[in-house]
């Protein structure tokens, strides 16, 4: 056995019920992971993102209604993550009335803990959450686990359900996994430098090389050396972080020269000896053609983009594709996921109104491959995301062909696959 | 202590308490309860699991660790409701996962899943098979059988 768990005088207060009930409940939860964990003591966070919110059955919703009923709150900022339902566009989710009815109680009771009914999968996006540098957090979601340690600096490890809420209500966490500082040096370096400048300066590009990223390292903490730091941008390592998230459950990876601690590392990472694997273009075109499953000839009946959740500065830029307003075929839906603030900056920009003007259908609270959106008429659908293009032929029964966001405009126009090959060249 | 040498027990670490017997049920490979079991049946139907088909209701569990998405605790917490949750699982590595699905069933329903941690030696003296038995609590945590019959 591990050496003992050390609890300060308030962590056993709140275990004793002097905070009362539900505190003690989502305390026993937290110190029994400690203990898994093997953490020698709890620290603060000083936030909470919540994943629970999706509805998976009946347990996850008795769990949380008890922590309600016995007057637990959160004690820190807490944000939802997506729900199984879209509040500001009722219909549009075709679920079962008694799973709607379930899946509208869970988020009740979420919002009844006191957490901002955010239903976003990018927190990380929303100017009022996003963690400082080094802060400890207990982040759920892979892609918000992945995006808050990797591109801001802040700190959580793989927290999921019951253990995210606990969190919350507690404001503690074990001092375990990626809150301590040796378990976040990089243990692979993955050399980009034979990539041309111009093939990683595509959003498409990093999707796939996160892919490769998640394939190559599985669980590790790899560092990316070789990348201009002009082409790195937040939404690139966002689609990165995501992919290699669901293709491999990385939680945290560097790049050289752009992310916060590796540039605070400088020349000091990677450190002698670290393994060195060389990323091609030829690998990230293979896997670019492992993330598309449907025949290249196949007509599309839908494309989805926001998985993760669109940014204000995706929507910029599918904004200028759109400008020439050329309508969508209507044999094709295109289906555009983000969050309901963003959606807000997106309509005083006016790129929503332009993105529903040329056919595009905008979801919010939710997300295209975790409930029933699409049409059961759709056999092949496009994406720009590594993630989706991942999980939905499971989740969804069908077929994929993962393309750039010109590539997906332009066969939404056209109502069949479009390809730009000069991209991946 | 054995009576008559005809009695075996291994000792491990409580990851989650309680009592239960089972047949036991070694998993070849990990698996991932969300998308690898039935959410209502607590069946294998990862088509890539060696022992897709294999009902866990009933049986002590025997892997080395869980697999995949963290929705996997809800999924085990809700097959413990249902009733078709194995009887106990034995682990040999620290699955969180698997743990927290325990746990939050323990809270809510008040039924007790054991979870056990044995350690390499402790895992070699457990039978392939046959009916087991799985105390644990905060002190302990035993493994025991009988070879009598």
């Amino acid at each position: 056995m591990t050496g003992a768990l050390v609890l300060t005088d308030a962590d056993e207060r709140k275990l004793a019920g002097d905070e009362g009930a539900g505190m003690a409940m989502a305390m026993r939860m937290i110190v029994a992971l400690a203990k898994v964990s093997g953490a020698p003591h709890l620290i603060d966070i000083s936030s909470a993102h919540i994943d629970g919110c999706l509805y998976h059955g009946q347990a996850g919703l008795d769990f949380v209604e008890k922590l309600v009923s016995l007057g637990a709150e959160v004690s820190v900022p807490t944000t939802l993550n997506v729900s199984s339902l879209d509040l500001l566009h009722p219909g549009l989710v075709r679920l079962a009335p008694a799973e709607s009815s379930a899946a509208t109680r869970l988020m009740d009771a979420y919002v009844a803990l006191k957490a901002r009914a955010t239903w976003t999968c990018a927190p990380y996006q929303l100017a009022a959450s996003r963690p400082a540098r080094g802060s400890d957090i207990a982040w759920a979601e892979s892609n918000a686990i992945v995006f808050a340690n990797s591109v801001l600096g802040a700190r959580t490890d793989r927290y999921g359900d019951f253990a995210d809420v606990c969190a919350a209500i507690t404001g503690r966490a074990p001092f375990a996994g990626l809150h301590l500082e040796a378990n976040r040096v990089p243990t692979v370096e993955l050399d980009c430098s034979s990539v041309p400048r111009h093939v990683l300066d595509s959003d498409a590009v990093w999707a796939v090389l996160g892919c490769v990223v998640g394939d190559t390292v599985g669980e590790r903490v790899p560092i990316l050396t070789g990348v201009d730091a002009g082409v790195v941008d937040e939404d690139r390592l966002k689609a990165l972080g995501a992919a290699a998230a669901s293709s491999g459950g990385v939680a945290l990876f560097h790049v050289a020269g752009s992310t916060p601690e590796a540039v605070e590392a400088g020349a000091g990472w990677p450190a002698p000896g670290v393994a060195r694997i060389s990323i091609t273009t030829e690998m990230l075109r293979q896997a670019r053609d492992r993330l598309t499953t449907a025949v290249a000839s196949s007509g599309i009946d839908a494309v989805s983009l926001g998985t993760p959740h669109f940014s204000l500065a995706e929507f910029e830029k599918l904004a200028r594709v759109l400008a020439d307003r050329v309508p969508f075929d209507p044999s094709c839906t295109v289906w555009i996921s983000t969050s309901r603030d963003v959606l807000a900056l997106a309509k005083e920009k006016g790129y929503a109104q332009l993105c529903e003007e040329v056919g595009a259908r905008l979801v919010v609270d939710t997300c295209t491959y975790v409930t029933p959106i699409l049409g059961d008429e759709v056999r092949t659908a496009m994406t720009t995301s590594g993630k989706w293009a991942w999980y939905a032929p499971a989740n969804l029964g069908i077929d994929v062909v993962f393309g750039t966001m010109e590539e997906c405009v332009d066969s939404a126009r056209a109502g069949r696959v479009v390809r730009h090959d000069a991209a991946w060249a | 202590m054995t009576q008559l040498g005809l009695e075996g027990s291994t000792r491990g670490d409580t990851l989650c308490a309680g009592t239960a017997t089972g047949e036991l049920l070694w998993l070849d490979e990990p698996l991932s309860f969300w998308g690898g079991t039935s959410l209502d049946g607590g069946v294998i139907v990862d088509v890539h699991h060696p022992q897709c088909g294999t009902a866990l209701g009933g049986r002590v569990l025997v892997m080395s660790a869980s697999r995949g998405s963290s929705s996997s605790s809800s999924v085990l917490a809700e097959q413990i409701r249902a009733g078709v949750a194995p009887a106990a699982i034995v682990l040999s590595s620290r699955d969180a996962i698997v743990t927290l699905g325990a746990l939050a069933a323990a809270e809510v329903y008040g039924i007790r899943m054991p979870i056990l941690l044995l350690d390499d030696a402790a895992l070699v003296e457990l039978p392939r098979s046959g009916a087991v038995t799985v105390a644990a609590d905060d002190e302990t945590a035993t493994v025991s059988w009988s070879t009598s019959d």
